[in-house]
């Protein structure tokens, strides 16, 4: 079976700028002078897939999730 | 003002041929009846003109109506340049059974006055539009919606009730007057507050085509847009795509604003050159240059813009659009800076405050622009401005900190020489002396003014 | 040492209820580090949020011995249905109701988190509040039954974890202004109160004379054995 790429989405209005998801997926995440996210564009690297997980199950405001990447 | 009307140049007979009663003396269309006799279309004329609404009633799989758009290659002309038909596609093919229309004649962008316009002088089509576009996507309640400011509203219903009273529209339409907001017209916002909400826009998916006003399935159009769907419905696709380019078929609004001689709104054919257009409002001296496309719109230097055919692809090759319909004229006499770090700070005031990036960075890039605009700006600052900029961009639920981001790089690139000039001397003597060319209305939005 | 082997339920209970309220403590200190955005240096803050979670974890197993070994030790007649639904246990009907009720205000608290990414944040939040509320009755179900509320040590106990909760409640309050000053304050005052209240029962409950017979007296026609 093949893995389907996937791609973090942040809902901004959510997003309260805790940080926690760039100390947990640097990968593709750092924070802006305010503490709210950066995200670097593109589906997920493979091999990060997990950072990405745990990122979005820290996320204190629920903002985050994996969608499938658009192909 | 920029609201000014223009003066109608009666020069009868010059209808195109064959059908000489359908556009004005210009080839206006929208606003042909204004053309003709100078004042708003009241419905008698209306209906003389046009006939009744057309109705599509048997029919099998799509509805004709939309088919006929989708031919017509009507695109929305509410800023985003949407391709209508996808949109009533969209909703027609909904799961949920009942659903909504709202026309969008909010006009939030200071600069423009093209729907106000429209609204004022040819309702009927607007309304004609809405009935339409209901049937369409077999919606049975309709909104719409204007600014409460502007004594439309009072108007429209007096229109709506007489139109009901001749039995014209199937359904009801209701003119509602939502808070007026810069971000309070972008779709997800009229929805949330027509569903009893703020008015401010909302985080999608799910996009107003599934999940509208009451969770109902929503079809959000723009005035003109419903206006030109009247038109269409009663004389076709090909008759629409008579005028304007391949890509981008028939008329639409402009405002005509800044250094000329006649500011107001005009009906112009989509593959006009940028210089025919302004020549229609008689730009006073020499141009310095030309904001294409409004607030969220794009500065290009005065010659490039004139050759550009006034098009989505023209536009587009400019790297600019046509947003709002705006095109504004900058004197030679005015500091592009000055203006933009004005309405930087003014859509900085107008946002929601939902996202972090709007919230903080907007306003942190305004100050950093109105320090290079206005103050003794050093390098540092001036990189720390242009990473900002560059941090606006798809990181807000709406579009509102793109819009800001892309005034602002506009006027960083196509002006650099300029930037370097305030660096090394400080303001220009335009920046401190003239009087702001755009309007930015000053206004504090407080928790409360978005119900 | 003798009557810790005579009676090693009745031991497990109290040090296990014990326990079980100092992790609780330390939760809700670190929820509210979280929710007030604490970044100490040498820790990330996701540290801070797995910590809250791990220790509320720790707190349930606890809570786990504590309830079990209540249930088992045949000397104090609670019964299982007493376990969920508050104020049916013959010992002690009010105090160990409050936990029972602390205990449900917990269940929802972690069932609702651990369904989070389902239920939604409003939900989630909404019952996630609870936990203050928990943590409070659970203070009065612990100075109400524990037998070693009299001892200096134990009260010394309470009295840190009061102070901390206090302070982090307090801290928070101050840290999310401006704005919702009336609320702010309406919530300030109600934990001082809360923490007077406490105070004012530990002075007039379990430290005044005979509060084993009146604790048991309050509710049950039928006096129970006092056992030390």
């Amino acid at each position: 079976m093949k893995r389907t790429a996937r791609r973090l989405v942040i809902d901004r209005i959510a997003c309260t700028g805790h940080g926690l998801c760039a100390e947990l997926f640097p990968e593709q995440l750092a924070l802006d002078d305010w503490g709210y996210p950066i995200q670097s564009p593109g589906p997920i690297a493979g091999g990060d897939t997990r950072h990405a997980q745990r990122a979005v199950a820290a996320c204190p405001a629920l903002a985050m999730r994996l969608e499938a990447a658009r192909g | 003002m920029i609201t000014d009307i223009r003066t109608p140049q009666p020069t009868p007979g010059r209808g195109r041929a064959g059908r000489p009663s359908l556009e004005g003396a210009h080839g206006e269309r929208l606003l042909a009846g204004w053309s003709r006799t100078g004042a708003p279309t009241e419905l008698p004329e209306h209906l003389d003109r046009h006939g009744p609404v057309p109705s599509f009633t048997a029919h099998d799989g799509e509805h004709p109506l939309i088919e006929e758009i989708a031919r017509a290659g009507l695109a929305g002309r509410g800023g985003a340049g949407f391709p209508t038909a996808k949109k009533l596609r969209a909703v027609a093919g909904a799961k949920r059974t009942d659903r909504v229309v709202v026309a969008n004649g909010m006009e939030s962008e200071p600069a423009s006055a093209k729907d106000k316009t429209l609204l004022r002088l040819a309702p009927q089509l607007v309304l004609d539009g809405i009935v339409l576009a209901a049937d369409a996507v077999g919606a049975r309640q309709a909104h719409l919606c204007v600014a409460p400011d502007t004594g439309l509203d009072q108007r429209l219903r007096e229109l709506v009730a007489e139109r009901r009273a001749l039995g014209i529209d199937p359904i009801e339409i209701t003119v509602r007057t939502p808070p007026h907001h810069y971000v309070s017209s972008e779709s997800s916002a009229l929805v949330n507050w027509l569903g009893g909400g703020e008015a401010k826009p909302t985080t999608t998916p799910p996009r107003t085509a599934e999940r509208g006003v009451g969770g109902l399935p929503t079809l959000v159009d723009n005035v003109e847009t419903l206006a030109h769907v009247a038109l269409i419905a009663r004389y076709g696709a090909d008759w629409f795509r008579e005028r304007g380019t391949a890509e981008s078929p028939g008329t639409t609004l402009v405002t005509l604003t800044g250094a000329v001689a006649e500011p107001g709104v005009y009906e112009i054919e989509y593959g006009t050159s940028v210089h025919d257009i302004l020549e229609l409002a008689h730009p006073v001296g020499d141009a310095q240059a030309v904001l294409v496309g409004g607030y969220f719109g794009t500065w290009l230097p005065a010659a490039e813009a004139a050759a550009l055919e006034y098009s989505a692809a023209g536009l587009a090759s400019a790297g600019a659009s046509s947003g709002a319909g705006v095109l504004a004229v900058l004197p030679p006499h005015a500091c592009v800076l000055a203006e933009t770090a004005r309405i930087l700070e003014y859509l900085g005031a107008q946002s929601s405050r939902q996202c972090g990036p709007c919230l903080f960075g907007l306003p942190a890039t305004a100050g950093d622009f109105a320090q290079v605009a206005f103050g003794q700006p050093d390098r540092e600052g001036t990189e720390r401005l242009e990473r900002r900029v560059e941090l606006l961009l798809g990181r807000g639920a709406c579009k509102h900190p793109d819009g800001a981001a892309r005034l602002a790089a506009s006027a960083l690139r196509t002006f650099a020489p300029h930037v370097r000039r305030h660096l090394k001397w400080g303001p220009c003597p335009a920046a401190v002396d003239a009087r702001p060319l755009l309007p930015t209305p000053a206004e504090t939005i407080k928790d409360g003014d978005w119900r | 040492m003798n009557a810790l082997f005579n009676d090693p339920l009745w031991f497990t209970t109290r040090a296990s209820g014990t326990v079980a309220f100092g992790l609780l403590t330390v939760t809700v200190v670190l929820g509210v580090a979280g929710v007030a955005r604490y970044a100490p240096a040498r820790m990330g803050r996701f540290e801070v949020a797995a910590l809250h979670r791990n220790i509320s974890l720790l707190a349930l197993a606890v809570l786990g011995v504590h309830i079990g070994t209540a249930l088992a030790d045949s000397f104090v007649p609670i019964g299982w249905t007493a376990v969920v639904v508050p104020f049916l246990s013959p010992y002690r009907t009010t105090w160990v109701g409050l936990g029972t009720l602390a205990f449900d205000l917990l269940l929802a608290v972690y069932l609702t988190s651990a369904v989070r990414l389902r239920i939604g944040q409003r939900r989630w939040k909404a019952v996630h509040l609870c936990s203050y509320g928990a943590w409070a009755v659970a203070l009065f179900h612990a100075a109400g039954t524990g037998s070693d509320t009299r001892l200096g040590l134990q009260i010394t106990l309470y009295s840190v974890c009061v102070a901390v909760v206090l302070a982090a409640i307090l801290w928070r309050l101050y840290t999310v202004g401006p704005g919702h000053l009336a609320a702010r304050v309406g919530l300030a005052t109600a934990s001082v109160a809360t923490v007077a209240g406490f105070y004012g029962f530990l002075a007039a409950g379990p430290l005044a004379p005979n509060w084993s017979h009146r604790a048991q007296q309050a509710q049950s026609t039928e006096p129970m054995g006092e056992r030390r």
